[in-house]
């Protein structure tokens, strides 16, 4: 339990001093930009890791937490900081509302996942069409930098502000990770029927999963706004975030706390390397990211996270045998 | 303490459960036998909660609970087991009975103390950081036990645990269960290792074919020819009968 805390902790010391050891922009806005694919696939990873409920459709969340904070700055003049707190009310409200909807009718699997991103779907195209939103021309923040307006000239500061919030969402993840909520989610992941008899009410265990989820991802989005200025439906409901979600968490280590910041530093880092590797053949670092997913799924489905772990006991004596030749259990007839 | 009162389940044109009724009361270890389809792992699904009956009552302690959700079952005390065993397999065994113990434990620690207290009991307390899925098939079925156990339950429904151990499993785990009933939990259980039920039981319900066929001790519901005839097929009890006189 400890050991976990320390991790974390280890992984945030060294990313808040980045800004100290490196000037270049460039680089800090890479990082700034991937502390943000975290922080939206850390809610991934508690609902899809953590409760096994892969949700294809994590733009829903993430746009809603950007649309929300600018509309609120844009049309009424709401103080940044009150339209983050509305952003992660509303993400989590979301969550909740497809969550009700998709698993009170018990959808599981593929067909949640589908059912995810139809209402990822359905909200980009409402966030397009609506005058409300800003139509195809998405909604544009006025400059104005400042503490209070979410808004930083430095790029360090930026990297420490995702950072918070990385770090408060880690916390989080491990929080659960240890707890009686926790312990329910990754039953429900493994048996459902299981954990009915022992007491865990699946309905209530995923709703709170997708809520907490929704709440994490809309943060993310919001972040996004505030650092890029500038939303449109595509960027904001666009099916590129849904996926950046649970590539990061899944080549990570799905499940796992540290699981979505390993994913995303790895594939984003790559996708950089590649990217100055290659020059300028466009789209080589999408080629790389598909061909690292196939990897991760083919052969390593703990992801990197899980990789290093198998890998550390290789070689020493497995704490047990392995009955992996076990007769499979008699399965008679259901009497 | 328990009782289902003509309880009915049918699957399309396939009453699996006719009118059956049973009484458990309270301490006792009450066995539930029958042949291969017979409809018991039906009823055992209609008083855990996992099936609505067509028709019919489950009553616990005098209180209706034929609507009620299988979550709630388990926190008003019920506790089942699964007769195709159901592991958490990713989990070790430890976090298995954990996931039990967690129904009336809020906190990590206790759940985990009692985890482990629910382990030794039932024999896995060597096995406690093992993953679930290394266990043995009698492992796995002491698995079941105590994840069942763990949520301190009154009555406890096993379905088959003894199925597919061998003979001198089968006797490390008898007592395993005497145990519990003398901690004050009612059993109702469904076996076909017949020693079991004999050494367990103090009442015995026959359920063939959907209906309720025979009850009593286990000696006389043994040589109730209705039971007979339901497991060896028609005038088997009578060829019996006159082999029995025949050696004489």
């Amino acid at each position: 339990m400890t050991r976990g805390y320390l991790s974390i902790i280890v992984v945030l010391a060294i990313l808040a001093a980045l800004p100290f050891l490196v000037a270049s922009n460039v680089v800090l806005n890479f990082v700034v930009f991937v502390l943000i694919i975290t922080l939206t696939a850390q809610g991934w990873n508690l609902l899809g890791g953590v409760g096994g409920q892969n949700s294809f459709g994590h733009a829903a969340f993430f746009g809603t937490g950007a649309y929300v904070s600018a509309m609120l700055q844009v049309h009424y003049g709401v103080n940044a900081w009150v339209a983050l707190a509305a952003a992660i009310a509303g993400g989590a409200v979301v969550g909740w509302i497809i969550g009700f909807l998709s698993f009170r009718a018990g959808l599981k699997g593929s067909y949640f996942a589908l059912v995810t991103l139809a209402f990822a779907e359905v909200l980009r195209i409402l966030a397009n069409a609506m005058e409300f939103t800003g139509g195809a021309a998405g909604l544009l923040l006025k400059l104005d930098t400042g503490f209070w307006n979410l808004q930083f000239s430095s790029r360090a500061a930026f990297v420490w502000l995702a950072l918070f919030f990385v770090a408060l969402a880690l916390f989080i993840s491990q929080w659960i990770a240890n707890s009686r909520f926790g312990a329910h989610l990754v039953a429900v992941r493994e048996n459902e029927e299981a954990a009915k008899a022992l007491g865990v009410d699946v309905l209530a265990v995923k709703l709170r999963a997708i809520t907490i989820s929704g709440a994490i991802t809309a943060t993310a989005g919001c972040l996004y706004l505030q650092y890029f200025l500038y939303i449109d439906a595509n960027i904001a409901y666009g099916v590129w975030i849904s996926i950046e979600a649970l590539l990061a968490a899944m080549v990570g280590g799905r499940g796992l706390v540290l699981g979505p910041i390993i994913g995303a530093f790895s594939l984003h880092g790559l996708g950089e390397v590649t990217k100055l590797a290659a020059g300028r053949v466009p789209g080589i670092d999408l080629a790389v990211y598909g061909a690292v997913l196939i990897l991760v799924v083919g052969f390593a489905p703990g992801g990197i996270l899980g990789l290093i772990n198998k890998l550390r006991f290789r070689g020493r004596p497995r704490p047990e045998p392995e009955k992996a030749a076990t007769p499979a259990p008699k399965t008679e007839e259901a009497a | 303490m328990l009782e289902v009162e003509t309880v009915t389940k049918r699957f399309g044109g396939l009453v699996a459960v006719d009118a059956a009724s049973l009484e458990v009361r309270k301490g006792q270890i009450v066995g539930l036998i029958g042949p291969n389809g017979a409809g018991k792992t039906t009823l055992f699904a209609v008083i855990a909660g996992f099936l609505k009956p067509t028709s019919g009552r489950v009553v616990l302690e005098g209180e209706d609970i034929t609507g009620e959700a299988p979550h709630i079952r388990a926190r008003l005390g019920i506790a089942r087991t699964f007769q195709i065993v159901q592991p958490f397999a990713g989990l070790n065994v430890r976090e298995n009975i954990a996931v039990g113990a967690y129904l009336r434990h809020r906190s990590a620690a206790d759940a985990h103390a009692k985890a482990d207290a629910v382990a030794h009991r039932v024999g896995l307390g060597e096995d406690l950081a093992k993953p679930a899925s290394s266990l043995t098939v009698a492992g796995r079925k002491r698995l079941e036990l105590a994840r069942a156990l763990a949520t301190e339950p009154k009555l406890l429904l096993l379905d088959e645990v003894l199925a597919g151990l061998n003979p001198s499993e089968v006797r490390d785990i008898v007592p395993v269960i005497q145990a519990i009933r003398e901690d004050g939990v009612t059993i109702l259980m469904i076996e076909h290792v017949m020693q079991a039920v004999m050494n367990l039981c103090e009442q015995v319900y026959v359920l063939s074919q959907g209906r309720m066929i025979s009850e009593g001790a286990p000696e006389k519901v043994c040589t109730d020819p209705q039971v007979v005839e339901a497991y060896l097929g028609k005038g088997a009890a009578e060829r019996l009968a006159r082999m029995e006189t025949g050696h004489a």
